[in-house]
């Protein structure tokens, strides 16, 4: 098997907070995951939960307190290994008094083309997100989407094999998410390796083969989008109607809610016989039984409202 | 020797241009005029000292307000900005940002100190003075403020790589006035039987630069001529502290994390 694109062992990143800066606060913790080459990786979690920091350090732009990690076989140490990967950080900004033109010819030049090279690249990259029309405008004019896109031409610019994206569908409208979520697709059928970071969890179900969800500086799950919600617990609905002479007993009519005519009972696949013997026992008239297919948003939010707690004890526990 | 820091300092000139931070020459072509223009009415045989004196202590404070106040912005800015991110995702080293930055604003300052040479040549010329040969005093007396504004520029770099542009400006104004008055701090400190105050003048004398030396604009102003030897002196000086400056900072800002 080949080795992985990206390989993160036990990173963890803390920083020091205070007057004194001598309380930790601890913003990733022991993360461990693999990314394999080609595919796109979605990073998930809500605001907070380290997924732009777990990007920085990748990135080199902040150091970890423990852990290692490499990128096509290569420490984040190794410079020369960033010819090979492009970052649109989240929110991007870049130099205002530059035409999107004369911005990514000069990210181009740190990969050492030559001026007609350049000059081609910058071309096709700009017609790839959308900006030809947009060329020769200074960037200070730009909304916040045209920045975006500005933003993922220079990520691409230089052809890499691995693209890390922070919130690449951030501020964009519908047709501008779609042009982006086609340009990632675009990629992978490349061969590029794409991990972006994202809390549209839509987008990753769309686009991603694998997925992670990080919560509150945690990873809390890994694997494809499929096997990740059925690794919460299955549920059922059952669809019926009352029978005659025969009322619901008080916890069943509690539970169902009302649907026109009807009763929908959602309840965790363990208890299906027992609800179907309750209801037979009533009279109850079953319309259908059917699995709920979960959602990564219904596994996201369920682990977001579990873990409250938790949540505080993280805080807490990163505090020495 | 990488080419990447040479990437860099052309865009950080190009920002400089287009911040529109040279409309500066236009301040000092019209003070150069003007002072031309009022010499030639009311001075009579000191023409040439005025005009030299005005123009180059012009061009002093002029480089000193672009080298601090753009100098403690650069890497500052890039940070505030976000602008450094995606550079630094870029095979570009920290030490080669730095450098690049460095290199960019010591462009546009040498570049900026030739169009206001210029204009006080135009000024001399103005005045009715023909050229002679110790006027080269004048292009070195230009040559040492050069220095001495890439020496500040190193200063005002150092500080913005850990502190505030606020800061980083007080930090490297309180340098530049120290070492202007290094030598005096040194007699200070001579006259005093304080051994601790002896040794306290005596560190400041030998750490912190001394802009003093660069100095030669009233024997420019005076036609006096400046010896080689402090040509070789004063750039070896400079460099050195440039170059241990952009050590420093080097070393700072490739431990720092960009949060």
């Amino acid at each position: 098997m080949n080795s992985p694109a990206i390989d993160i062992q036990g990173l963890t990143k803390d920083y020091p907070v205070g007057f004194w800066r001598k309380r930790i606060r601890r913003s990733l913790d022991n993360l461990s995951l693999q990314v394999q080459e080609g595919e796109i990786f979605g990073f998930l979690g809500p605001n907070g939960a380290g997924k732009t920091t777990t990007l920085k350090l990748l990135m080199g732009l902040i150091f970890p307190t423990a852990g290692t990690a490499n990128i096509l076989g290569r420490s984040i140490d190794d410079v020369a290994m960033h010819r090979e990967i492009g970052y649109l950080p989240e929110q991007p900004y870049f130099y205002d008094y530059l035409t999107a033109r004369e911005l990514l010819d000069y990210y181009a030049r740190f990969s050492r083309y030559s001026a007609a090279d350049r000059r081609a690249r910058v071309t096709r990259v700009l017609e790839r997100v959308g900006l030809t029309g947009s060329a020769d405008v200074q960037l200070r004019k730009f909304s916040k989407g045209m920045l975006q896109r500005a933003g993922i031409a220079q990520a691409i610019i230089h052809d890499p094999r691995v693209i890390f994206l922070d919130e690449p569908m951030s501020g964009l409208d519908p047709i501008g998410r779609r042009e982006v979520r086609d340009i990632i697709l675009d990629l992978k059928m490349q061969g590029r390796t794409v991990f972006f970071s994202t809390h549209i969890l839509s987008d990753a179900e769309m686009l991603c083969d694998s997925v992670a969800v990080l919560h509150l500086g945690k990873l809390r799950g890994v694997g494809a989008p499929g096997a990740i919600v059925s690794m919460d617990e299955q549920r059922m609905e059952i669809l019926f109607e009352p029978g005659q002479g025969r009322s619901l007993s008080p916890e069943l009519a509690q539970r169902a809610t009302p649907v026109g005519g009807r009763y929908r009972l959602d309840v965790p696949e363990a208890e299906m016989y027992r609800a179907l013997d309750e209801l037979r026992a009533c009279n109850a008239r079953i319309l259908s039984v059917a699995p709920l297919r979960p959602t990564l948003e219904d596994y996201f939010m369920r682990l977001v409202d579990r873990q409250p707690e938790q949540a505080a004890a993280t805080v807490e526990a990163g505090t020495r | 020797m990488s080419a990447m820091p040479g990437v860099v300092a052309i865009n950080t000139f190009r920002e400089a241009v287009r911040d529109r931070v040279l409309y500066n020459l236009v301040f000092f072509a019209l003070l150069m005029i003007g002072a031309a223009i009022l010499v030639g009415q009311i001075s009579i045989g000191i023409e040439r000292l005025v005009i030299v004196n005005l123009g180059l202590s012009a061009i002093s404070i002029f480089g000193l307000v672009m080298a601090i106040f753009i100098g403690v912005g650069l890497v500052y800015k890039e940070i505030e900005r976000r602008t450094l991110y995606s550079l630094l995702a870029k095979p570009l080293r920290r030490w080669e940002f730095l450098v690049g930055k460095y290199a960019g604003l010591v462009l546009t300052l040498v570049i900026n100190t030739a169009f206001m040479t210029v204009a006080l040549a135009a000024a001399l010329f103005y005045v009715g003075r023909p050229f002679v040969r110790s006027d080269g005093s004048i292009l070195i007396a230009i040559y040492f403020i050069l220095l001495s504004l890439a020496l500040v520029t190193a200063v005002a770099l150092f500080f913005s790589c850990f502190s505030s542009p606020m800061l980083s400006t007080l930090f490297t104004l309180g340098i530049y006035v120290t070492g202007v008055f290094a030598n005096d701090i040194r007699n200070f400190g001579a006259l005093t039987n304080n051994p601790m105050l002896k040794t306290l003048t005596s560190a400041i004398y030998y750490l912190v630069p001394n802009f003093h030396n660069f100095n030669s604009i009233a024997a420019a102003a005076h036609g006096e001529s400046i010896p080689f030897a402090l040509v070789w002196q004063n750039t070896l000086y400079a460099l050195m502290y440039i170059v241990l400056l952009l050590l420093a900072s080097s070393a700072i800002f490739s431990q720092r994390n960009l949060k």
